[in-house]
């Protein structure tokens, strides 16, 4: 069994390996089969990750740490070695198993989804390469082992992104994604750098607990911390490198689920949690830390991101909006240092979420690529496991008990508010308002889907015939979807259902599995001191409270479906702001205004004023330098042989002179 | 008779021992091309079998002597490293590494040329003949611890080459590719016969175990103008061969005309046999006098870079591009030649250790890259200019991703050899405290990043004036021995990067050089 702890490098390399296959034989394999080959490779990985948990449950105190390196991979000077190294711990375990469980699941479902496409197998080829790099990313013994990972999914994300690059907006979406994460990883990068220029090493061992980091300055801890948190921003999209990831929604929504919302979006809460010792360690002072930062930006972007989800109506632009909101608890759980509820919201939002975005996969699947919720409706009957999953997932993510949703978010709210003063409370407030808005959007999506008035018709019936859809049921009703894509839904329906088990908010018993699973990889973490019994009672029934109410708002409003004349009420009650709403507080639009007016101008009045003259000059004279020498280098090259004579003599006459020089 | 005539011949002369063992791989390869020489004189009436059986006999022969060098490394192993033949042959590392190294290229070079050669109608078996000869004349190199064995080896060698290049002789690039590098070949060994010559006079030798030894007794700051002169032509006699700016005019007329699978024979074995003679006369024997050299080879070293890189980014011609980018590596090898001798307790990784494991990997890279571009040549050598790589991706994209792998590697990207190889130039002029060269070689390396960048682009970039057609053009069908090779060179390329510290350590042990 303890030999699996070696072995983990099978559990990246199986899907490594399937992609390699794919892509070389792709083609000739065929279209299902490329699909269940790729499958296959990830859902062994999946079974070896079971199995490399059990070796690492029979381990004990440091046991429970095992570094493997496969090999090293080249020496830099001085002391510092580059390992293929993996860390097996609890962290890093809990990550494989969610990885690659989730990732089965939405292989599988691909397989039905991407049925037709002309790039069938590239696509799968791409899901497997995007597998092994994030399990390399959670595996990696050092932070240069995760930004390899880091750098192989951004790379898959943009590939999947603009994976229908015949579609200008993808194409786009795809660029900007890789452009807004470049942003993040060089924090990250600079982080690196800086935590070696002081360390001498980025091996994770090293960085265990937070007393491991004494000898370095608080201040330039928390530059570290802070600049490590600018790469889980960019990769995490949070406020205000989260203009990708609604746009990302242009990929296939497979992608959008498994990459977009499950996974790769995750790495940042993963990093942080990862490196807690530093912003454990960090200190600006009265109080405030770098975990502050954290918190803030994770509440900022929680409730923004709600506000703007109730104005959507692209059915995944509304899940898009829902995952950045709800990464935005987790940060702010990380940022009060409340690790264990930021992941175990993480995997509880894997499995919702993801669930989520394959059922919405499922509706524009069946409703043949339409995607604009006001011209759906009453979905339920047509595709009942799909609408029954769907409402799983819109209780789990509304916070009604039991669902998986509700354990996790309560679990923040309370941490946060019990992590002291009034910035505890401040924190709490803002979960809770966001809490309520998740309700309501998530509410109104259902209803609008899959509930109320039918307005499905007139669109499908001019819609089909051309969309290369030949299926049996050619009436232009939606179609409930294959059994490859129903089955990941009640997969993850049964997920959404328990996943709240993992870890539950009682002590006696002790039932706070995952709390005390991930401990040995949280040494030191600061223990938030839950309140009394009945506070935290009133506080949970207060979170079933909110979320209730949110979804009575949003029944009130959408239970008979939109309105005939199409207009949605939420935009005639909330007025200008409803406006401001759907276009993101003009966020995007703002930024490109602002990139093409005033930073123009301002350039431009740099570029006239002071560039021109001198440091253009120097640019220019540089460019002309090298153009110029390449010109006298292909004035020189003539093909006259004399001439090249000539220049070796040149060469002997230079050296000689110069050699004189040493001799007495 | 001549009382002196009779003086000579009535003296026991010391005979040396001859050392087989040491001489096999060089005798093996000499032999087959003696008897492929034979073949052909015999069987005159059948040229087409005489022409398979020569190819037979040149894998055997390359083989045989392979096994002789592994010989060699067991022998090494055993009783350490020695001279032999009174001190002109050397057996150490650098011995064994450096003739591994060409007995490789020289294979995939054969491997290479046999479909070009069916291709152009040149199937004769002359043209393995001098291919081995070369080769012979390298391995000789590898082990030459005397300047005029260096000299001997340079010269059997290159004669060997100047025909190859001019092979295609209906062609008059070819011819002119060959006479030029005759005549500029011969006007630099003459000028490293003199700094032979110097050196002699200074040193009163032409071992360089006693050149080695006699500069250990001289005063570093005595050194006569008659030897720093002759460490001058010497270097500049090395520098042609390795093609160093400024002594490299030669390398893009010659590697564009000569016939491609010569150019690539010529970029990699010939770099790796002179650099082999430039590491064990100046990093072994000229070490002690090092405060004279170093600070030529840094200019040496830096103008390569430049001239390589620069010249390399305005080409419009691919292997006008790759000849010089040739130049440019030859640039970072100097560099490890120029912190060889730098004597520092932080030196993990010695200067020649690097060189030589650059040489490994970059032997492959030339190979790799000029066999695709071989492959994508049409008859008569046409189709070679960097408009013809348009969209070579949807034409042939096998042949597109290979000379991508070749030109990423070459531009030094992590998970490839090329990485590496940097890495360990870099680290070994850090360790040596020659930040500055470091710091240039790293700028070559952006500017070079470019360079090869602006060949992928090309391949896989889509623009409007595209042919709708490209991606129904028929794929070229390589030939077996096109395929082994550059499927050798790939993954070889591929290993290199990500388990590089095998290789690396026998570079390091293969730097115990006999003279220092």
């Amino acid at each position: 069994m303890q030999r699996f702890l070696d072995l983990v490098w099978v559990i990246p390399a199986l899907p490594a390996l399937g992609a390699v296959i794919v892509l070389l034989f792709g083609k000739r394999i065929g279209e299902p089969k490329a699909g269940y080959i790729a499958t296959a490779t990830i859902g062994t990985s999946f079974v070896w990750s079971v199995f490399t948990f059990f070796a690492l449950q029979s381990q004990h105190g440091e046991g429970r740490h095992h570094v493997y390196n496969l090999w090293k991979w080249f020496a830099g000077t001085g002391d510092f070695h580059v390992n293929f190294g993996f860390l097996v711990d609890p962290l890093s375990v809990t990550m494989i198993l969610f990885v690659t469980g989730i990732g089965t699941l939405i292989h599988l479902y691909s397989v039905g989804y991407m049925h037709g496409d002309p790039r069938y197998s590239r696509f799968f080829a791409y899901l497997n390469l995007f597998a092994a790099s994030m399990l390399v990313l959670v595996l990696g013994s050092s932070f240069l082992m995760t930004f390899m990972g880091w750098e192989g999914v951004g790379l898959c994300s943009y590939l999947l992104i603009s994976f229908w690059f015949e579609k200008n907006s993808a194409a786009v979406a795809g660029k900007k994604a890789f452009v807004t994460n470049r942003v993040g990883d060089f924090g990250f990068m600079l982080g690196m750098f800086l935590i070696f220029s002081k360390f001498g090493t980025l091996d994770y061992v090293r960085f265990g607990s937070h007393e491991a980091l004494t000898g370095v300055s608080h201040t330039t801890v928390t530059a570290m911390a802070l600049l490590l948190f600018v790469g889980a921003m960019g990769k995490s999209a949070q406020v205000p490198l989260h203009i990708w990831l609604p746009d990302a929604m242009e990929g296939p929504t497979p992608v959008s689920a498994l990459i977009h919302a499950a996974t790769m979006v995750t790495a940042g809460v993963f990093l942080v949690s990862r490196a807690h010792a530093f912003f454990d360690f960090s200190a600006i002072g009265n109080g405030i830390h770098a975990g502050t930062v954290v918190a803030w930006v994770g509440a900022i972007t929680a409730l923004g991101a709600a506000t703007v989800a109730i104005r959507q109506n692209d059915i995944k632009r509304v899940l898009a909006y829902s995952t950045l909101s709800q990464l935005g608890y987790m940060f702010l759980a990380c940022g009060v240092g409340a690790y264990t509820a930021g992941l175990f919201h993480m995997v509880t939002h894997a499995f919702f979420k993801a669930l989520l975005f394959l059922g919405s996969g499922s509706v524009i699947h069946g409703m043949h690529h339409e995607q604009d919720m006001r011209k759906m409706g009453g979905l339920r009957k047509f595709m009942p496991i799909t609408g029954a999953t769907f409402i799983i997932g819109w209780l789990a993510i509304a916070g009604v008990p039991p669902f998986a949703g509700f354990w996790s978010k309560d679990e923040i709210l309370a941490k946060a508010f019990f992590s002291g003063g009034a910035q505890g409370k401040a924190l709490w407030a803002v979960g809770m308002l966001a809490a309520l808005l998740t309700a309501f959007y998530m509410t109104r999506q259902v209803w609008m889907v899959f509930f109320g008035n039918e307005r499905f018709r007139d669109s499908l019936a001019d819609d089909h015939g051309h969309d290369g859809h030949d299926d049996a049921n050619a009436q232009g009703d939606p179609h409930e979807s294959p059994i490859t894509m129903t089955l990941p839904l009640l997969v993850l329906g049964a997920l959404s259902i328990v996943g709240g088990f993992l870890s539950l908010p009682f002590t006696k018993p002790n039932l706070e599995f995952l709390a005390r699973w991930l401990e040995p990889s949280l040494e030191g973490a600061k223990d938030i001191h839950p309140g009394a019994f009945t506070s935290g009672f009133l506080l949970s029934v207060g979170a079933v409270v909110v979320g209730i109410i949110g979804i009575a708002i949003g029944f009130t409003v959408y239970k008979r479906g939109l309105p005939d004349d199409g207009v949605d009420p939420v935009e005639t009650k909330l007025g200008p702001l409803a406006n401001v709403l759907e276009n993101a507080y003009f966020f995007d639009i703002g930024l490109a205004k602002f990139v093409s007016g005033p930073a123009t101008k301002f350039a431009t009045f740099l570029a006239e004023g002071i560039d021109r003259k001198t440091i253009d000059g120097a640019v220019n004279g540089v460019g002309r330098t090298v153009k110029e020498a390449g010109d006298g280098l292909r004035r020189m090259q003539t093909g006259l042989v004399r001439n090249y004579a000539l220049g070796i003599v040149a060469g002997v006459a230079m050296l000689i002179a110069y050699m004189w020089t040493r001799a007495i | 008779m001549n009382p002196v005539l009779f003086a000579v011949l009535n003296t026991e002369l010391e005979k040396p021992r001859i050392d087989w063992p040491i001489i096999a791989p060089v005798v093996a390869l000499f032999v087959t091309a003696l008897v492929i020489v034979l073949l052909r004189a015999i069987l005159r009436t059948q040229p087409k079998l005489v022409y398979q059986l020569s190819i037979a006999a040149a894998f055997v022969g390359l083989v045989t002597s392979g096994a002789f060098v592994g010989n060699e490394w067991r022998i090494i192993h055993r009783s350490g490293i020695f001279q032999t033949f009174s001190g002109a042959i050397a057996v150490d590392g650098m011995t064994v590494f450096v003739q591994a190294i060409v007995l490789i290229a020289t294979a995939l070079g054969v491997l290479l040329a046999l479909g070009y050669l069916r291709r152009e109608g040149l199937e004769t078996p002359e043209y393995l003949v001098l291919l081995l000869l070369s080769a012979t004349g390298m391995l000789v190199m590898a082990h030459a611890n005397d300047l005029v064995l260096v000299f001997v080896a340079l010269e059997v060698f290159s004669i060997a080459l100047y025909i190859l290049a001019a092979f295609d002789r209906r062609r008059a690039e070819s011819q002119e590719a060959g006479l030029k590098y005759f005549v500029l070949g011969a006007f630099s060994s003459a000028i490293f016969l003199y700094g032979i010559a110097l050196t002699y006079g200074a040193t009163g030798s032409t071992s360089l175990t006693e050149i080695a030894t006699q500069l250990g007794v001289v005063d570093p700051k005595a050194h006569t103008g008659l030897l720093v002169a002759g460490f001058a032509l010497l270097i500049v006699g090395l520098g042609f061969k390795v093609s160093a700016a400024p002594f490299h005019m030669w390398t893009p007329d010659v590697y564009e005309g000569s016939p491609t699978p010569v150019t690539a024979f010529m970029a990699s074995a010939t770099k790796v046999a002179a650099f082999a003679a430039f590491l064990r006369i100046f990093a072994g024997a000229f070490a002690q006098a090092s405060d004279d050299w170093r600070p030529a080879i840094y200019v040496l070293a830096v103008l390569s870079l430049l001239v390589g890189t620069i010249a390399a980014a305005i080409q419009s011609d691919v292997k006008r591009m790759l000849a010089y980018s040739s130049i440019a590596h030859a640039g970072y090898i100097l560099i490890g030649l120029q912190v060889a001798n730098a004597g520092s307790k932080r030196n993990e990784l010695p200067g020649t250790a690097a060189s030589l494991f650059y040489l490994l990997v970059y032997a492959l890279m030339a190979l790799g890259a000029f066999g695709v571009v071989q492959s994508i040549n049409h008859r008569g050598e046409t189709n070679h200019a960097i408009t013809d790589y348009k969209q070579l991706s949807k034409r042939q994209p096998l042949l597109a991703a290979l000379l991508t792998l070749f030109l990423l590697a070459q531009a030094g990207v992590p998970f490839t050899g090329g990485f590496i190889a940097k890495l360990s130039i870099f680290r070994s002029a850090v360790d040596a405290g020659q930040y500055q060269l470091a710091i240039a070689g790293m700028l070559a390396a952006v500017i070079g990043a470019f360079v090869y960048l602006r060949l992928v682009v090309t391949m896989y970039a889509t623009g409007q004036d595209d042919d709708p057609d490209a991606a129904n053009e028929p794929r070229i069908k390589l030939d077996v021995g096109s395929r082994i090779a550059l499927t050798i060179t790939a993954s070889a390329i591929i290993v290199l990067g990500v388990l590089p510290n095998w290789f690396l350590d026998i570079a390091h042990q293969a730097t115990q050089l006999l003279t220092r």
